[in-house]
């Protein structure tokens, strides 16, 4: 019952909020989610499963019951964490804490509303990783998203409504379409009446679906599969799906960008994790690898090269985020212990380190009230701390060694390099390599003008250092980033731990 | 065994205590002709509909309804089975007796000085009644009476407002649609006592299923149709909707939210009952010639497209509610369309827990709008705008209600329409489930077009603190409450709503 404990927490912790005076909503809330944040720790302290979830592994803290019988279909509420998902559970907690604290600076006005949504968000994201059946899963997805509108809708930048309504459309269009799939998948599957993960893996893994409304079964699945990638493609987002995510990210609130970037992104690859490369026989995923590992590739040298190509410091840090998740489908698609694994830690690495990005440029902003690199340059003389930080997560973006991002990137490399079910994988890892290039590149442009230089801002606002409470998180942050960076088997055994037996069970190329 | 056996007539206990708190009102009325005690005659309602709805899930847990070789105590029939007491009719009561006890609450405010309060009580309860009554009427007369002990006071509820136009125009025209069609649907009654010689369901069931009313056809498939004509002014359905925008819009907000909600499941659960027990469809079908779940096919497509694009047109928040559902009348309509299928029990199980949901999301919607009337803010979208920085709890509220009624997951109305949805697909109505995915598709722009009015836009007006009555808060947190708490305890509604369509088509 540890799971439905955090989640309660912060569901309880988020109505709680909601209701009190703006005046302490920002402390109770920080004090409220430190609660999840020690309870996961705990948990990932005593974290005693093994293998993955969808396959049979040893579930940690699972918990199951009956919750509704439809026809011959009963739907479960069967939550339990893996080696895959216990990491993430843990960045969403710890995040949403530094969050909080990041948004008492900049949010202003309805507070108590604010933070109780953040906490919403928080409980939902818990469940989407720890649900496993199919049902539950999806009510915590979906949960995700009329929080983040609002948060998008009130307390972001000029366009807000915009890009609210965008990202509102984008994902739900495509939540509809991954689930009409998955629910053709399951009535397909015939002898199946759960919507559990593990049982229509094992399902899938034997045999395949019969067929479904007069489509033949390996048509249905690789339609389904299909439907799924481009589901979750746009929660990623893989290029061509990704024009929510600038707009999103600039207008939102620092701490919506912070979460949005840091752990709803990983929802997408997640789920394809799960899905996509778990659910489905090799035969299935085999005609897909080079248009994804091609549309990965897309991803990283695309993405990169938008960021280049902006002057906002806030977007650079978004487009980038695009670049950074097609190395996570790159190392997915690679289906090798490290192209996969690698791909798991990625998604904890880039969460943090978004993370760091997107707090370090809210607090340059909260000081100057602007972004844009060619307002500003010498940040450096007057926030020594808060740049020193940017400056470190942009280090941490390029992947320099001993940090966390350049253990995820190197056995992303390292994994799709060797990937034997991936024809030409050796040049779809060489382009996705030069993306890095261009990575280093735009953060040390941008850096070179805002940071160094002699100081010169083009606004009214008297800078000046940041307080206590917007620099701690990010010196919270960059301590993980290192920590992994300098012991990444802190996570990454438990990690391989459960994408080994993904490999083993048909997903070896 | 039971220490001792209540008679067979206190079955229809839930509709009987309605009608006795009426009568509690008329006499607290005579007593005391002039008072204004709000409190006490939206207590008395409140309370007489409690205990109703208290008996009713009673009976259910007592297994009433539940057939005896599963423990249960069978359906039990009253008055020679001129009604009968099973879990349909239970089901519906609570419904009925819910939303009355939330609109009898939210009125304590709404009508607070208004004249007529007594009459508008009792008027209420009066409906209530009916409606329940309606939930166990068991034969064409029954049906008949009961349906016009709902729709006559609900007719003078309308129009209460006498001193405003849009009032007393809704009243005008709902009670003129509805005589009209009530006079079609006793023609249709006449037409099958006609082709049948019966008036009770089981019985119509018997001649038909015997062959004896195939000479008849004709007939008795015209009176087939004029029933559905009667069946679509109850529940708002194409063709005999239009009432419904004037009358909502015109009508006290509290009125609309009762109508829309109870009024429409009390249309739903005579449609079921004498769909299911009188016209057996494949015998039905042969003697007229049609299979008549054809019409309902089409009643559904057609009611939930027209519902849902009218909606998406208004720029008044009532409008937009009451062309909404209308849209869910359509979507109700799915389980009617379905039961000639094999698997028939589930999609008219999803259309009863479709309007079990919607007993809470719809009321809760339009009592919102009685709280904003209340307020006196206007009645558009803009007029709408930024009220959730003055009463934060109520625009979150409104959110649950607008999310749930668009059907987005972590709500209770996600389940029931996922239910009719996998229901039609098994039922192998594949066009009316694509209808279904795209209107709710298109139904999302307009529900939350209302959320980000109170969230996201600034208010066109600068607005003073809103005061927060305490009546129409409550009823709107209950159905924001029981709106979020039914995602996890859908389960025991979910079974409650398959065994009585099951039983009903066995």
């Amino acid at each position: 019952m540890m799971i439905e404990a955090l989640i309660a927490v912060a569901l309880v912790g988020a109505f709680v909020t909601f209701v009190a005076p703006n005046r302490i909503a920002g402390k109770l809330a920080f004090a409220i989610s430190l609660i999840p944040a020690a309870l996961s720790l705990w948990m990932f302290s005593a974290f005693d499963g093994s293998g993955n979830a969808l396959l049979g592994g040893e579930l940690a803290f699972a918990s199951e019951f009956e919750w509704i019988q439809f026809g011959e279909y009963s739907i479960s509420w069967l939550v339990g964490l893996d080696g895959i998902s216990m990491p993430l559970v843990v960045l969403t907690t710890i995040l949403s804490t530094l969050a909080i604290v990041s948004s008492w600076t900049p949010i202003d006005e309805r507070e108590s509303q604010f933070y109780g949504l953040v906490l919403f968000i928080e409980a939902n994201l818990i469940g989407v990783f720890a649900a496993l059946d199919f049902f539950v899963w999806f009510i915590f997805w979906e949960a995700v998203l009329i929080p983040m509108y609002l948060l998008i809708g009130i307390w972001g930048g000029p366009r807000r409504k915009y890009a609210a309504i965008k990202f509102f459309v984008y994902t739900n269009v495509a939540s509809l379409v991954m689930f009409g799939a998955f629910i053709a998948l399951v009535f397909g599957l015939g002898d199946v009446t759960t919507f559990a993960l593990p049982d229509v893996t094992a399902a899938m893994l034997d045999g395949g679906p019969d067929g479904f409304l007069g489509i033949g079964g390996t048509t249905l699945a690789s339609l389904v599969f299909v439907a799924m990638f481009l589901g979750f493609a746009v929660k990623v987002p893989i290029v061509p799906f990704h024009t929510w995510l600038p707009d999103a990210h600039v207008e939102a609130p620092t701490p919506a960008s912070v979460l949005l970037a840091g752990v709803l992104l990983k929802m997408g690859t997640y789920a394809l994790l799960r899905f996509n490369f778990t659910m489905f026989p090799t035969e299935v995923i085999e005609p897909f690898v080079i248009p994804i590992a091609a549309i990965a590739v897309i991803s990283v040298i695309y993405g990169a090269m938008l960021a280049l190509a902006q002057t906002d410091l806030k977007r650079i840090v978004a487009y980038s985020s695009v670049s950074s998740m097609g190395y996570v489908i790159l190392g997915l698609i690679a289906l090798t212990q490290f192209g996969v694994g690698g791909a798991t830690f990625q998604m904890v690495s880039h969460g943090l380190i978004s993370g760091l990005m997107f707090m370090a440029v809210g607090v340059i902003y909260n000081a100057t009230h602007t972004r844009m690199v060619t307002d500003m340059s010498g940040m450096a003389d007057r926030m020594p701390v808060a740049v020193g930080i940017l400056v470190a997560g942009a280090f941490g973006y390029m992947g320099l060694p001993l940090m966390s991002g350049f253990f995820g990137e190197f056995t992303i490399f390292f994994g799709a390099f060797g990937a034997e079910g991936l024809a030409y994988s050796q040049v779809f890892t060489a382009l996705a390599m030069f993306g890095i290039v261009i990575v280093a590149g735009y953060l040390l442009f941008a850096l070179q003008r805002t940071v160094f230089g002699p100081y010169h801002l083009e606004t009214d606002y008297d800078v000046d250092r940041a307080p206590l409470h917007d620099i701690a998180p990010m010196f919270v942050l960059l301590g993980l980033i290192i920590l992994l960076g300098v012991a990444p088997e802190l996570i990454f055994e438990m990690i391989t731990d459960a994408v080994d037996p993904i490999l083993e069970t048909g997903g070896e190329l | 065994m039971e220490l001792f056996e209540l008679p067979a007539w206190t079955a229809l206990a839930p509709a009987l205590l309605l009608a006795l708190t009426a009568m509690a009102l008329f006499i607290i009325d005579s007593i005391a002709p002039d008072s204004r005690n709000s409190g006490l005659l939206a207590g008395t309602t409140a309370a007489g509909s409690i205990v109703s709805l208290g008996v009713a899930v009673w009976y259910l847990l007592a297994g009433v309804g539940t057939p005896t070789v599963d423990g249960g105590r069978g359906v039990i029939d009253v008055l020679g089975d001129q009604f009968v007491v099973d879990q349909l009719a239970l089901f519906f009561m609570i419904i009925v007796a819910v939303v009355t006890a939330l609109v009898a609450v939210a009125s304590y405010d709404y009508m607070e000085d208004h004249t007529y309060q007594a009459e508008y009580y009792s008027l209420v309860l009066l409906a209530a009644t009916g409606m329940s009554f309606m939930a166990a009427a068991n034969s064409l007369v029954t049906i008949f009476i009961a349906l016009e002990l709902a729709s006559l006071p609900s007719y003078a509820l309308v129009s209460i407002l006498k001193d405003n136009r849009g009032s007393v125009e809704g009243g005008l025209k709902y009670f003129l649609i509805g005589a009209l069609s009530s006079a079609i649907f006793v023609y249709g009654i006449s037409l099958v006592y006609g082709a049948t010689g019966h008036l009770q369901l089981t019985n119509i069931a018997e001649v038909v299923e015997a062959g004896d009313a195939d000479p008849y056809g004709g007939l008795l498939g015209l009176g087939i149709l004029m029933l559905i004509g009667g069946f679509a002014f109850k529940t708002a359905s194409v063709p005999f909707h239009f009432w419904a925008p004037e009358a909502y819009e015109g009508a006290p907000a509290p009125i609309a939210a009762f109508l829309s909600s109870a009024s429409k499941a009390a249309g739903f659960v005579i449609a079921f009952r004498v769909f299911t027990e009188a016209f057996p469809v494949g015998e039905t079908a042969s003697a007229i010639g049609v299979d008549w779940t054809l019409a309902f096919i089409i009643l559904a497509i057609v009611t939930m497209t027209l519902g849902n694009f009218a909606a998406a047109t208004q720029n008044n928040v009532k409008r937009m509610l009451a062309y909404s559902s209308i849209g869910h009348a359509g979507y109700a309509l799915i389980g009617l369309a379905g039961i000639s299928a094999g698997g028939g029990e589930l999609v008219m199980g999803a259309a009863m827990m479709h309007l079990f949901v919607y007993g809470f999301m719809n009321t809760g919607a339009f009592l919102f709008v009685a709280l904003a009337e209340y307020w006196g803010v206007g009645r558009t979208f803009e007029d709408y705008n930024g009220l959730g920085r003055r009463a934060p709890v109520a625009c979150f509220a409104l959110a649950i209600f607008m999310f749930s009624l668009a059907g987005i997951p972590p709500l209770g109305g996600f389940w029931s329409k996922y239910f009719l949805f996998t229901g039609a697909l098994e039922a192998g109505l594949l066009v009316v489930a694509a209808a279904l995915v795209v209107n709710s598709a298109l139904s999302l722009y307009y529900y939350t077009r209302l959320v980000k009015a109170v969230w996201i836009e600034e208010p066109v007006t600068e607005r003073d603190a809103l005061s927060q009555p305490i009546g129409l808060y409550a009823a709107i947190v209950v159905a924001a409450v029981m709106t979020l708490a039914l995602l996890p305890l859908f389960g025991p509604v979910a079974d409650t709503a398959v065994d009585a369509a099951t039983a009903m088509l066995a």
